[in-house]
């Protein structure tokens, strides 16, 4: 692989064991790859976690000499002084999240603990080239903004932000986004939630970049949010286009830049509720209500807060979302609204953490298939829905 | 010494170590590993039962998402049963990551000779500075 001068001084540790190591993998990574040479990224986000082993690195990095070039955002882990209060959170647990958001503060990192950056404190422009990683974010910002990055590691990133620079390889490229699959949708989608069961079928659709038409013009962010997060947490896709829609694709031949599709896939009403039956538990009773993988948007908080205004809820529920939605649920009232319903509005808190633990063996409602998906190896079972029947199931204590 | 053949591989995670050989058939997800054995937990894994401990494991490829595949590797490496080395044919970015940042010699691109005559219970050395690999047969 080609390396500038800056770029071969800093391999070989002019400028400290910490960039000279994070360089070595990219540099290694590149070469597995067939990259001839290295970008600068502008933009970084780490998915970074409370595992012991993502502790162990930022904190090897940081004995290290490290610092990030460029800042990135990082993940939620669990936000341990509001969940002390109301729930029962091991010593352990909150010392390797404490030490995790030490780490990463001192390597530099912005501690939005947002998994979300691409509405808020991170939003690239159309072509900037990054490095990010996690599954809703990687997929959203190369096909909704057509920003560019591939689905990196937590440690590539964190790699890719102490060294300013990411290999050229994959998704960086033009020739890799183009469209191969044509899905014609002939599913009739009503809401958002519909986005989350057409983005589970990929075993129909298949490996690719999916092109889909018979889509409305005017879908939400959240349809895209949904659709784009299910693609990736069930068939590890890193992109997709909507002619019309998202900006690779002002139409069907610049979405497949020209070329015949490699394959045409119909999703049909069948299709979309039979992945549903697949990965919803029956309907019945349940102990809890969970929203937020990926973390709600203000909307949707909003949607919750008038749902259940001045009612009580028959079971916990939990909202997840951004530090700075938290705050203006606050300013906007909603969050009186939702806490006297008897519901939380967490901020910095993931579904997939050990918080969480009084939640094993319980049946939980949420509009979130990856959020059923990741919790169900921590024990908790789902029955998914759209978000206002999930709502209406947390009023009554049971999903009808 | 005499029998000894060295073929040329691909250098991917730096070191030079000497060990004794493990091949397997399938994919390797370390997160189905025993941390406190090295024992391979996935049920019909070629190596089901059998420990990575210390051996230079030769495998296909990795498997599994980012997350789980960097902290089973990790969670062997603190307690010693990390393999000593790693040899493959097929890399991804979360292999070649974490054999660098836990300083497990990793290559690739090794000659063919190699797979006809590698045996379980082998001793080898590999060198990825070097980009090589010595068998030395079973005395």
């Amino acid at each position: 692989m080609y390396l500038t001068e800056y770029e071969q001084e800093m391999l070989d540790g002019k400028y400290g064991a910490a960039q000279a190591m994070a360089l070595k993998v990219l540099v290694a990574v590149g070469e597995c790859f067939g990259a001839k040479r290295l970008l600068e990224v502008s933009r970084v986000h780490v998915a970074s976690s409370n595992q012991e082993a993502d502790v162990w690195f930022a904190e090897k990095l940081l004995k290290l000499g490290g610092r990030c070039l460029v800042a990135p955002t990082v993940n939620p882990g669990f936000n341990v002084s509001y969940l002390s209060q109301h729930l029962s959170i091991s010593k352990e647990d909150a010392e390797l999240t404490e030490r995790a958001h030490r780490a990463y503060r001192d390597l530099g990192a912005i501690l939005t603990l947002s998994c979300t950056p691409y509405l808020e404190a991170n939003v690239p422009r159309f072509g900037e080239i990054l490095s990010y990683s996690e599954t809703s974010v990687t997929i959203y910002v190369n096909s909704v903004i057509g920003a560019r990055t591939n689905r990196e590691s937590v440690q590539s990133s964190l790699c890719a932000a102490i060294t300013g620079r990411v290999p050229e390889y994959g998704f960086l490229l033009d020739e890799n986004r183009k469209g191969s699959v044509l899905v014609q949708v002939e599913a009739d989608l009503k809401s958002d939630f519909d986005y989350q069961l057409l983005g589970s079928c990929t075993q129909k659709i298949g490996p690719g970049v999916p092109v889909f038409v018979g889509l409305p013009q005017n879908l939400s962010q959240e349809a895209l949010i949904n659709l784009g997060t299910q693609l990736n947490t069930t068939g590890s896709y890193a992109m997709f286009h909507i002619p019309g829609v998202t900006p690779e694709a002002p139409t069907l031949e610049a979405a497949f830049g020209g070329r015949e599709p490699e394959r045409v896939v119909t999703i049909t009403d069948e299709d979309l509720q039979e992945i549903h039956r697949k990965i919803s538990r029956p309907p019945g009773k349940i102990d809890f209500a969970m929203f937020g993988c990926p973390h709600l948007t203000f909307s949707q908080v909003q949607e919750v807060a008038q749902l259940v205004k001045g009612k009580k809820l028959a079971v916990e529920m939990w909202l997840l979302t951004s530090s700075l939605n938290k705050e203006l649920a606050r300013r906007t009232g909603m969050l009186e609204v939702i806490e006297e319903a008897g519901g939380h509005i967490v901020e910095d808190t993931c579904i997939d953490q050990p918080c969480w633990s009084h939640l094993k063996g319980k049946v939980g409602v949420t509009d979130s298939p990856k959020c059923a998906y990741y919790a169900s190896m921590r024990g908790m079972n789902f029955v998914i829905r759209d978000l206002a029947a999930c709502v209406e199931a947390a009023l009554k204590g049971e999903v009808s | 010494m005499k029998g000894e053949t060295t073929v040329k591989c691909h250098r991917i995670s730096e070191g030079k170590v000497t060990g004794e050989v493990l091949i397997s058939q399938d994919d390797i997800l370390f997160y189905l590993v025993d941390p406190e054995s090295g024992r391979i937990l996935e049920k019909g894994h070629s190596l089901e039962g059998k420990s990575v401990a210390g051996k230079v494991l030769v495998f296909p490829a990795g498997k599994g998402s980012s997350s789980v595949q960097v902290d089973g590797l990790y969670q062997l490496m603190i307690r010693g049963n990390a393999p000593k080395a790693m040899i493959i044919e097929r890399p991804d970015t979360i292999l070649v990551t974490s054999a660098i940042i836990m300083e497990i010699p990793l290559v690739d691109q090794v000659d063919p000779l190699f797979y006809e005559l590698i045996k379980d219970g082998d001793c080898v050395v590999v060198d990825a500075d070097q980009e090589q690999i010595t068998i030395i047969p079973k005395a």
